[in-house]
């Protein structure tokens, strides 16, 4: 299911993140790094909240509009019942769509907004998404403190907020179209192989969007995907290849991007909804601003995977969102 | 040629240096036994307590220095390291106990702590008294034998 957009662009991002994005190769391109995990707070679930806080209020300031005059939030996270999305939005007075699509969520968001704003229903949205290392670690993983050994293909959640600001004024990031995914089994049940979990949901959007779109992948000068990490990146670019006779040349993954591979323990890369949105806000929207790529494809990809489901022993459904960028001069 | 999506998931999943990991568990693991042997022949020729009383006090020194070394917060990265070395002996277990404890303290005293500090290793004490009774049973039924 591909929407092509006619007039819907990006007027702003902002990039909030925690010590070890800023630390990692890209830490000059956000907006506000913390040093400190709790941002002030008592615990990872309210850290969270404020970040959410944070990023949305950033763009506010950076942007320079009103926050009354913003007809639609759109947002979600990966903590149960979205509560960082929804906590931070009790302080806000504007109508919220809460959605969940894992680390996905922030091409949903973006893919959603530019729909309801192209379709003429309203004038401007903010789309906005987090994540927490702890919180998310708590949640899904084990306790913070433990230290159990970990396997080299477990992704590290990335800790941060991104919010972006979307509207029919015109600006130098648009919205040319975005895919819906679908969920796909990956007949994966390993829970530290997320990369392997999403690869094959990356691979069916992207698949889904050139089909739709009539395009070749060479229209594109980068295609990034979300958090598929060193592994993820591997087997996709050899599953598109030899599913899809489709040759990946101009091909990163945000997961890879985010942080020093070599120095930071972060295992296989990072994860999480905020990995794909910071990178791509913070880095590559400079990037392309500076004229280095015109057209990028961005399949955010989210592992929908739950504790419980997998201590049933089901393998993990994953789904990804694609949305096509263009700079325009 | 078109390769199933699972064979090309093996191909790229990153092999764990298991040969490494037992060496490493192997040595840490023997340290840890050196340790606990001094400190049962210590306590018992400082204190004269015999053996049995003396490694109860053993025991009870590793666990305090584990959840203290995990409360300082950089005992996660020791276990990380040493894996089963340290995760097997009790050093594994107040390590497990004492993070969850940590981690759930802010969400209340009987809510938090009481109901998840065992969530690691709750199953090491249920399966410890199934398994210690299993064999209570086979000792006792060769003896009646």
């Amino acid at each position: 299911m591909t929407f092509k957009f006619n007039d819907v662009y990006i007027n702003d991002t902002s990039t909030i993140t925690g010590p070890y994005e800023s630390e990692g190769p890209l830490g000059k391109y956000f907006d506000l790094c913390h040093k400190d995990l709790y941002f002030g707070e008592k615990n990872w679930e309210q850290a969270e909240v404020k970040l959410v806080d944070e990023a949305i209020n950033t763009l506010v300031n950076k942007s320079k509009i009103n926050i009354d005059n913003v007809d639609l939030l759109i947002g979600g996270d990966l903590l149960n019942q979205i509560v960082a999305s929804n906590y931070a939005m009790e302080k806000f007075k504007n109508s919220f769509i809460g959605i969940y699509a894992a680390c996905s969520t922030s091409t949903l968001g973006l893919i959603l907004g530019a729909s309801l704003i192209d379709g003429g229903f309203i004038n401007n949205a903010i789309t906005f998404t987090s994540s927490h290392n702890t919180s998310a670690e708590k949640q899904y993983r084990y306790p913070v403190e433990y230290g159990g050994p970990k396997h080299k293909s477990t992704t590290f959640t990335s800790t941060g907020s991104a919010a972006a600001l979307l509207s029919k004024n015109r600006s130098s990031i648009k919205i040319e179209s975005g895919t819906i995914g679908r969920v796909i089994d990956s007949k994966v049940g390993d829970v530290s192989n997320m990369g392997a979990v999403m690869a094959i949901a990356a691979a069916d959007t992207i698949v889904s969007h050139l089909k739709d779109t009539g395009r070749n992948i060479d229209y594109y000068d980068l295609v990034l995907t979300g958090d598929l990490g060193i592994y993820g990146k591997k087997i996709l670019k050899e599953y598109m290849l030899s599913e899809y006779n489709i040759d990946l040349k101009n091909y990163n993954d945000t997961g890879v991007m985010l942080y020093d591979l070599e120095n930071q323990p972060v295992y296989a890369g990072a994860s999480g909804p905020a990995c794909a949105p910071l990178v791509t806000y913070g880095y590559v929207f400079d990037q392309m601003k500076k004229g280095k790529y015109k057209r990028i494809l961005l399949a955010a990809t989210g592992a929908l995977m739950c504790p419980t489901m997998a201590n049933h022993k089901l393998t993990i459904p994953s789904i990804s969102h694609v949305v096509s960028l263009e700079v325009i001069s | 040629m078109k390769q199933n999506y699972q064979e090309i998931v093996k191909k790229h999943s990153p092999k764990e240096n298991v040969l490494m990991n037992a060496v490493i568990a192997f040595i840490t693991g023997g340290l840890m036994g050196i340790v606990g042997q001094l400190l049962i022949d210590g306590y018992s020729s400082w204190f004269d307590i015999p053996t049995k009383e003396a490694t109860v006090c053993m025991l009870v020194t590793l666990i305090f220095f584990s959840c203290l070394f995990t409360s300082l917060g950089f005992f996660d990265k020791w276990v990380n390291f040493c894996k089963c070395g340290l995760i097997i002996p009790i050093t594994g277990f107040a390590h497990a106990t004492m993070s969850a404890a940590l981690e759930y303290r802010k969400e209340g005293l009987v809510t938090g702590i009481g109901a998840n500090m065992l969530k690691l290793s709750g199953a090491v004490i249920i399966f410890g008294v199934v398994s210690s009774f299993v064999f209570s049973l086979i000792r006792m039924v060769v003896g009646l034998i």
